[in-house]
């Protein structure tokens, strides 16, 4: 039933996305999650409905859709598979957005017409191997020389940054060290292809099987002084901004898995008989649902907050944080006892409940750790 | 090419379907209700021969006020324009009526092409092709699983399918072309699609403004009549056959039983 929350256009970008997830995403999830593939198939459909430029304006190529269209895409993705909703989610709003806010208007039109258009990814290198939550512990340096950044470093779990339609990274480097001895760190963009740079094999991966995921090399690279995305020295700010926003759509994530959770349990405990009887008879059973089903409510109406704060131009920053921690910990807990209710069954990899299970842990981690919301919020606070 | 295609809303095809107790018409209150799946096929087709030979897509569906959401998709997925024939006296009408107030509008929109399902998902009458056909006095061409249309030489000509393969038929335009799935795969709507299908045109009629008389049309004049209802029997739990060496003849036996061998 819709949400009367929505706009008919929202509603019918739901129920259009919910559809394409129903009809080409689910059929081919277990396979790509079995065989750890990456589904250019889907990701091309989703392509082609223009979801990589939803929330862009068309003048580069996007849909003119606003970030709240791409949350709703996102959550009836997930539904559907975890793995093809970060990829969109990474694409959109790690890949793109940074050049979209803090581009210059000849990066813009270099680059997010392919971006939007869903021909080309790119990828968003901040993490490194010590510095995770601390991510402006960067050691990764670029060195102005010739009219060239030239940088040096490695980044560690960065998604869509080895497909076949990876096309750039924009990384966090250390450009100098300031008079109070602090790092001064920019973020540059760096094209697939640059002699230096290179991306390691793909991990191997708990969950998320089908989104790509990779370690990146960068040994003297050498891109023109112009790849400077944004203002020098506002690299590690820009890119903490950027995240505020994303938590938003990675709170939409964990709300489809959440009800995927719900879903899944509610058709297996009226199927399921045991002692004469369906499974979802048990009060047990029944409890275990309702309690999943108000926790996917409440966080996906925080996430909905959040969004129409953000849409409003209204400050979001705790919201964000208070729907990626509630969502995210709705998700681990429904996937477990989605899986509960599976018995032996959603221990088997042939039911989409363990795929959920092993594909929501990552939720409490990326974009910022459940820890790191919690400091979020607390700051927020005025702690 | 001036292309219309008929659309038809219907409830959710996975939905139990249900008869409204009082009047014994389809129940569209208690379901989701949706464009009729065949229906995508044809809006998709009409919309492939525009992007070939250009010209216009105009979508026609009679049915409650609900049924708009069913022209959005249509427009969404890319048609150009749409009419809405709707009235509280169409309730109730039967295929007969129905034909009758839809040829009338098609007829006023003077289209080179008409296409629609081979059928909807909620009747399954199978029949609304062939009676706009001999309404419009147009020739029909059934089961579509391709369409050619050469406009120069003003003909239309399918694959129609049959058992073991298909036949070439060929008409002239303007001409009724009912579709089958086969034909294609429908494209999903994009996003601005979606926000364009807003700003087309629809054209919203009653009976009167259709040219129809009230007494023409609904459940007290149509020409078939509903007059019980039995919802289908609930599913028997299936037998299961243990193999203790004889697990086939009891198989045969019990298809035997059912009268299925
Ligand atoms: C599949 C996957 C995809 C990813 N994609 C990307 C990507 O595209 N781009 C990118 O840049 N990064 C990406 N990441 C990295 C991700 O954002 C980090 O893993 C995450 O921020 C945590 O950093 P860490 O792994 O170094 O953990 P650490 O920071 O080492 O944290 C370890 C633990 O200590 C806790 N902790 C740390 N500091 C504090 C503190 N001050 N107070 C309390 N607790 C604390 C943490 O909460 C956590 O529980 C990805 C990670 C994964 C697994």
């Amino acid at each position: 039933m819709p949400d009367t929350r929505l706009t008919d256009e929202q509603e019918s970008l739901r129920s259009t996305v919910a559809d394409f997830a129903r009809e080409v995403v689910a059929p081919v999830a277990g396979r790509h999650d079995e065989d750890q593939t990456f589904p250019y198939e889907v990701v091309e459909g989703m392509a082609k409905m223009g979801l990589f430029g939803l929330p862009f304006p068309e003048e580069y190529g996007g849909m003119g859709g606003d970030f709240f269209a791409l949350c709703l895409a996102i959550e009836e993705l997930a539904r559907a598979d975890s793995s093809v909703a970060i990829t969109l989610e990474a694409g959109c709003c790690l890949g793109a957005m940074p050049i979209y806010r803090f581009g210059t208007e000849a990066q813009k039109q270099e680059w997010l017409h392919r971006l939007c258009s869903g021909e080309a990814l790119g990828a968003f290198g901040l993490t490194e191997p010590d510095a995770g939550s601390d991510a402006g512990g960067t050691r990764t340096t670029a060195v102005l020389d010739g009219g060239e950044w030239v940088i040096n470093g490695s980044k560690s779990f960065i998604t869509n940054s080895g497909t076949d339609i990876t096309k750039l990274v924009t990384a966090t480097a250390v450009t100098a060290t300031r008079d109070d001895g602090q790092k001064e760190i920019s973020s540059i963009i760096v094209p697939v292809g640059t002699p230096g740079f290179s991306a390691g094999p793909p991990y191997s991966k708990v969950g998320w099987h089908a989104s790509d995921t990779h370690p990146l090399t960068f040994a003297d690279v050498r891109v023109p002084e112009a790849n400077l995305l944004g203002t020098r020295g506002r690299g590690y700010a820009n890119f903490l901004s950027i995240l505020d926003e994303g938590r938003i759509a990675i709170s939409a994530l964990a709300v489809g898995l959440a009800q995927a959770c719900v879903d899944e349990s509610i058709t297996y405990a009226r199927a399921r008989t045991q002692f004469g009887r369906p499974i979802g008879a048990n009060q047990a059973i029944a409890f275990k649902i309702a309690e999943m089903e108000t926790r996917t409510h409440v966080a996906r109406t925080a996430y909905y907050d959040a969004a129409s704060r953000m849409a409003a131009g209204r400050p979001f920053k705790k919201e964000a944080a208070i729907a990626k921690l509630f969502s995210s910990e709705a998700a681990v807990t429904n996937a477990r006892e989605a899986t509960q209710i599976h018995g032996g069954y959603g221990f088997m990899n042939e039911f989409p409940v363990a795929r959920h299970w092993r594909d929501s842990k990552i939720l409490e981690i990326g974009e910022g750790t459940s820890e790191v919301q919690k400091l979020l919020i607390a700051r927020q606070l005025g702690l | 090419m001036n292309i219309v295609v008929t659309v038809k809303q219907v409830p959710d095809t996975w939905a139990e379907k249900k008869l409204d107790a009082s009047d014994r018409t389809t129940d569209r209150k208690s379901v989701d209700n949706v464009m009729n799946e065949m229906d995508e096929y044809g809006v998709e087709e009409a919309l492939r021969i525009k992007e070939a030979h250009g010209g216009e897509v105009t979508v026609v569906t009679m049915g409650p006020q609900k049924a708009v959401e069913t022209i959005r998709k249509a427009l969404s997925m890319g048609a150009d324009k749409a009419v809405h024939l709707t009235d509280d006296a169409l309730h109730g009408s039967d295929a007969l009526q129905t034909s009758k107030a839809l040829a009338k509008v098609i007829a006023t929109l003077s289209p080179d092409l008409v296409i629609t399902a081979t059928e909807a998902s909620d009747a399954r009458g199978g029949v609304m092709g062939a009676l706009l056909a001999e309404r419009l006095g147009l020739p029909q061409l059934t089961l579509a699983r391709k369409v050619t249309v050469d406009p120069a030489a003003g003909t239309v000509q399918i694959e129609r399918q049959a058992d073991n393969g298909y036949a070439l038929v060929e008409a002239s335009l303007p001409a009724v072309v009912g579709v089958v799935e086969k034909i294609n795969e429908p494209r999903y709507p994009s996003f601005k699609g979606i926000m364009a299908a807003k700003k087309k045109p629809l054209t919203t009629l009653g009976v009167g403004e259709a040219g129809l008389d009230a007494s023409e049309v609904g459940l007290a004049s149509a020409g078939s009549k509903v007059d019980d209802a039995e919802p289908r029997p609930p599913r028997q739990s299936g037998t299961i056959v243990k193999d203790e060496g004889d697990g086939g003849a009891k198989i045969a036996e019990f298809l035997a039983t059912q009268k299925l061998i």
